[in-house]
């Protein structure tokens, strides 16, 4: 029944920016979209001119809610003095962005236009953390919210499922904590830049100073158990299995292939990309698994003529430490029941067999949810062109790297495979 | 003959008379709870109304301590969690609701794989006055 889905034509990214990513009182979501922009025209190596771009794609989850404004696409058109192009905002939850990045893909496969921007944009922190939970709430299914359940409850349920099916515990789950606030520091657009060692280090020191007693832990996962330290938000997720509330843009250039190199002379290609949907806890096929992960998968899988193993890292949809476990296994990287255990040997450390979010992941560069999809491309971007500073993956040509991005509570997901060539 | 629509407004009517209720499709003869219009399997929508038993197991959960605005308004957070899950009912389908009658505040004694019985209990006041579906160990 499923034919395999080809582009029209070949799509490139040619320049890309992010702002930074973080709790900003002093900044709205213009600022922070001029801020990934202006990083994105600069990083364009032959240089361009605005009014090449033809239409514009704009991921926003739920400003409408969190600073009470919609309708993103003129704003932003407005904002970078692009009207009256064609501007359309997308919405997939926290896959938004990625849902800009891939209509824009076919926009231009198709033939309709040669060079469109997409990104994404989402300004959370003006609203306090319950509203923020009750805003992100909105996009669970609607038997769960009624149940009470939240965001992290619903990740923390399949945590459990995960945990007896496959005999996992919380402690795998620290592995990839650890793992994410290892390399964040590396990262100057993160929102946290602290290891745990080093936020271990500045309570000791607090208690120290305050006459208080001082914490007796030996290592991070002594730290990571205890309460006082990682408090529980909803069992078994606690604080540190959650990502930030954050603010932040994305935003790339996409052109037609046959153009991209009177861009840059490193363009790095959409070989395959992917989407899928899929139902509520309650009908979902597995509780340890996205159905739409895996459709997202084989479509972009598919279309790239890749295999999972030939994938040499990947930004994955950490928003819940448990997700990032999940999809390491839908997308292929490890066998179902296995990723917890190539966690625990270090195979997605950025020194790894499979390096896993060296950007941070969400849990530490920040989800500014609409922002995300386009933010964790534009890893995928730097990395691919060695441009990653620090936290560059050593030791290996990169050619072929993807980003899974997840919206809601696994209704939307995507998958994207880009390669230099 | 319950005449009723197979949407989540009936689902939640009969929820208020105390009633667990799915709809099964006149077809292929699969039972969904909650009900759905269309049948996932063979897209029929020729749907009739089932009551199931109530009686399942618990095949995941969670303890909130982070409450949202309407559950923190009657009380739950931080020094009081609740537990919600997803039960499978021996019928098959599963329903996702708050599991009652465990200790929230030491999830380490809630199990996957509990056997549950569906409850219905009056909570909220005012206009949030509302029957919830809620699963106790048996």
């Amino acid at each position: 029944m499923q034919k395999e889905k080809k582009l029209g034509r070949g799509v490139a990214i040619v320049g890309a920016g992010m702002s930074r990513f973080g709790m900003f009182p002093d900044k709205d979501s213009k600022d922070l979209f001029a801020e990934a922009y202006q990083e994105m025209v600069a990083s364009i190596d032959k240089g361009f001119d605005p009014k090449d771009i033809e239409a514009i794609w704009i991921g926003n989850f739920s400003n409408d809610f969190f600073i009470h404004q919609a309708h993103w696409g003129p704003i932003i058109s407005d904002l970078l003095g692009l009207a009256p192009r064609p501007a359309t905002r997308t919405e997939g939850a926290c896959a938004s962005s990625t849902l800009a990045f891939r209509d824009a893909t076919m926009a231009i496969a198709s033939g309709l236009y040669d060079v469109v921007l997409v990104g994404g944009v989402e300004e959370m922190s003006k609203r306090t953390t319950e509203e923020v939970t009750e805003g992100l709430a909105l996009a669970t299914f609607p038997y769960e919210g009624r149940a009470g359940f939240t965001f992290p409850g619903v990740f923390g349920a399949l945590a459990t499922a995960y945990f007896a099916k496959y005999g996992a515990g919380r402690e795998h789950l620290m592995n990839i904590t650890i793992k994410s606030h290892e390399n964040a520091p590396l990262n100057p657009k993160a929102q946290f830049n602290k290891t745990i060692a080093d936020l271990m280090a500045a309570k000791k020191a607090k208690a120290e100073r305050e006459g208080k007693p001082v914490p007796d832990w030996r290592d991070e996962k002594e730290a990571l158990w205890d309460p006082k330290f990682n408090p529980p938000v909803a069992w078994p997720m606690h604080l540190f299995d959650c990502c930030p509330i954050s603010d932040g843009a994305s935003c790339m250039l996409l052109v037609a292939e046959d153009i991209a190199r009177s861009f840059t002379d490193e363009p790095v290609y959409v070989a395959g990309i992917g989407q899928g949907s899929g139902r509520g806890l309650h009908a979902a096929p597995s509780l340890t698994s996205f159905e739409a992960n895996k459709h997202a998968a084989a479509e972009a899988y598919g279309m790239s003529g890749y295999k999972p193993q030939d994938i040499q890292f990947a930004e994955v949809h950490d928003c819940f430490s448990i997700a990032e476990l999940i999809h390491i296994e839908d997308l292929g990287f490890f066998e179902a029941g296995e990723g917890y255990k190539a966690v625990a040997e270090g195979a997605t450390r950025r020194e790894g067999s499979m390096p896993i979010n060296t950007s941070g992941g969400l849990k530490c560069k920040g989800h500014p949810v609409g922002a995300t999809g386009v933010a964790q491309l534009y890893e995928v971007w730097k990395q691919l062109r060695g441009e990653a500073g620090e936290r560059q993956i050593p030791g290996r040509e990169l050619h072929v790297g993807a980003a899974q991005n997840l919206g809601g509570t696994g209704g939307t997901c995507t998958f994207t495979i880009l390669e230099r060539r | 003959m319950e005449e009723r629509p197979f949407g989540d407004i009936s689902y939640e009517e009969f929820l208020r008379e105390k009633k667990l209720m799915g709809s099964r499709c006149k077809e292929c003869g699969e039972l969904y709870v909650p009900p759905r219009h269309f049948c996932f399997k063979c897209h029929s929508d020729k749907m009739q109304w089932e009551q199931v038993s109530g009686k399942g197991e618990l095949a995941a959960f969670t303890c909130i301590f982070v409450a949202p605005p309407y559950m923190a308004r009657r009380g739950y957070g931080r020094n009081n969690p609740y537990c919600t899950g997803v039960v499978k009912l021996e019928e098959g389908p599963r329903v996702v609701a708050r599991i009652e009658g465990v200790d929230a505040s030491k999830p380490e004694t809630i199990n996957v794989g509990m056997v549950l019985q569906a409850d219905f209990i009056q909570e909220g006041e005012g206009e949030e006055a509302t029957t919830t579906l809620v699963f106790k160990p048996i």
